[in-house]
């Protein structure tokens, strides 16, 4: 560290440079991050936090893929799920798009129909009344009491319920006779077949025998297209700047390895081991990233908190520290690259006949 | 003797062929002694050098150091000796861009393990030897020649060797500094009680010296005192 630290002092122009890059870098990483699970969470939110542990789809046709916005299933089905073994309780579910009229103006709502006093329903949802989410109420002025319209139905809004998003569009909670008639149900009696298990349930069976698809809540998520879509291109721009980083940091180390040859030969020469050497460029690396990391997370940190007021973003361990920690480690293993070169370093060369 | 090197020979290979850089070289140095070696470019005297510096393995024969024999020790081990019993000083001081005067002894003595007020006082103490004390927060970009060769000396004897090799110190120097670097040398080989090769093709400073050795092809010749008149 002696040599390490006075190295960063003295050629503070490179590695400032060096630290911008990953600060911008970082700052990409977190933004992105911060980004996706924002986005993650207008799509997911509803369904992550419904009172369930499996979902079941009506089975997809031959080369299809499970889908919320194909799935149709019957009363019939949902009672025949209810009395399988290892099921302790299933209903439906419908979820289809709407519009909410409210204070003359038309707002785009996931609306979710449940049965009334079932146990996915809401506290305070009954027939003629919708449950919204805290935050659309905040957001259009509404709360409980007020009248607004959805689809054709004139309901009153009987609770307000913690945030929930589906497909970027709050949620209405309602009854699941007034989302039946609805444009977008087409007169289904759900979407899907909401279930709570005790574990033995025997899921293929029991798709066999309802001609359902079963997967877990967190497996369901998939059956959000636009999801599946936005965190999977957000995710690889993500793992792609990761990478980058590793080789930008990488390329780094390398180049100022080489150019400080001479002067680890010398340390050879007076003395020095490879693995002091090798924990000199490390701390020197990890330095660098500490400091470039460490601004470019904490300048967006502050842009995405100023960002969350008007665009999905979310500010918060897992989308700051966690890319940070990535970011720290890519570009440590980076530099562990350029480390071999420190290795074959011949001492022999710190002397003059040998230059 | 605190340094010898006992019939040793070192090879090189050259296409089909091995060229010999040093035959059967026989060489002891005493503590407090300076000897210089010297001989025409590619005579062999830096690999003696590099051979009493454990930075090249003899093909056979012994090199001992403080009477322990250094050639069949591992790397490592080697590397602890350099860095605890030899010094070198090196022909164009090789001194790191990012250190002051004062760290470059500070480094020495980090490689070493050692730090604290001893350490301190030690490197103070050879700055002074140097006549640097007013130049020991100036980095090698800021230093002249002979202030970066007394640097380097410096440099060589901080962690207390018992062996000091010093490859060229005069090539980067006018004559007047470089008189001045090896009259320098001489003083503190005698004062601080090294052993010292000096491996050099200037004769002009050779009288400074207490023995002179001369490589060709390989072959030393016997150590002869210093004719001084």
């Amino acid at each position: 560290m002696f040599i390490a630290l006075r190295d960063l002092r003295f050629a503070r122009g490179r590695f400032g440079l060096m630290a911008t890059v990953i600060a911008l870098i970082s700052l990409l990483v977190v933004l992105l991050s911060g980004l996706t699970t924002g986005l993650s969470d207008q799509s997911v939110s509803a369904i992550a936090s419904l009172p369930v542990d499996h979902i079941a789809f009506a089975a997809p046709a031959a080369g299809e893929k499970m889908s919320f916005t194909t799935s149709r299933v019957t009363g019939s089905q949902s009672e025949s799920v209810a009395g399988q073994k290892g099921v302790q309780a299933a209903a439906p579910l419908g979820i289809a798009p709407a519009q909410l009229s409210a204070h003359g103006k038309e707002i785009a709502v996931a609306a979710f129909g449940a049965d009334p006093g079932s146990f996915l329903s809401p506290t305070g949802l009954r027939d003629g009344t919708v449950v919204l989410s805290r935050e659309l109420a905040t957001h259009e002025k509404l709360t409980v009491g007020d009248k607004v319209a959805v689809g054709g139905d004139t309901l009153t809004i009987a609770a307000l319920a913690d945030h929930a998003s589906f497909n970027h569009m709050p949620v209405a909670w309602i009854a699941r006779s007034a989302w039946r008639k609805l444009d977008a149900a087409g007169g289904a009696e759900g979407t899907v077949i909401a279930m709570r298990t005790n574990g033995s349930a025997d899921l293929t069976a029991l798709d066999l025998a309802n001609h359902t698809l079963t997967t877990d809540r967190q497996g369901a998520l998939a059956g959000i297209g636009s999801y599946t879509a936005e965190n999977g291109s957000l995710t690889l721009m993500r793992i792609l700047l990761l990478a980058v980083s590793a080789l930008v940091v990488g390329a780094f180390f390398t180049v100022w390895t080489i150019q400080r040859t001479p002067d680890l030969a010398v340390l050879k020469a007076m003395g020095a081991s490879t693995g002091y050497l090798v924990k000199d460029a490390l701390v020197q690396a990890l330095t660098v990233l500490m400091i470039g990391g460490g601004v470019g997370t904490l300048l967006a940190a502050g842009l995405g908190w100023v960002a969350a007021q008007t665009v999905p973003f979310v500010v918060s361990p897992a989308t700051t520290l966690i890319p940070l920690l990535a970011l720290l480690a890519v570009g440590m293993v980076g530099a562990a690259s350029s480390l071999r070169r420190i290795a074959t370093v011949d001492p022999l060369t710190a002397l003059g006949a040998a230059r | 003797m605190t340094l010898r090197l006992d019939n040793v020979t070192l090879t090189y290979p050259d296409g089909d062929s091995r060229l010999v850089a040093m035959s059967s070289v026989s060489f002891d140095v005493s503590a407090g002694e300076l000897v210089a070696v010297t001989g025409p470019s590619g005579s062999g005297k830096s690999s003696l050098l590099a051979v009493a510096g454990l930075l090249l393995t003899p093909d056979s024969g012994r090199v001992l150091i403080g009477g322990l024999d250094a050639g069949p020790l591992p790397r490592k081990d080697q590397a602890i000796l350099r860095r605890e019993q030899l010094g070198f000083v090196f022909q164009q001081s090789n001194l790191l861009a990012s250190l002051t005067a004062y760290e470059q002894l500070q480094a020495a003595a980090h490689l070493a393990g050692t730090n604290g007020a001893a350490t301190d006082q030690r490197a103070r103490e050879l700055l002074a030897l140097m006549g640097l004390e007013s130049a020991k927060a100036r980095r090698p970009a800021q230093l002249s020649g002979g202030q970066r060769q007394r640097v380097g000396i410096a440099r060589a004897l901080m962690n207390n060797p018992s062996v000091l090799l010093v490859d060229e110190p005069t090539s980067a120097l006018d004559a007047e500094r470089g008189h001045l670097i090896v009259e320098l040398l001489a003083r503190v080989t005698h004062e601080q009680g090294v052993a010292a090769i000096m491996v050099t093709h200037d004769a002009v400073h050779l009288g400074l010296a207490d023995r002179v050795s001369e490589m060709h092809d390989g072959v030393l010749t016997e150590p002869s005192p210093v004719l001084v008149g």
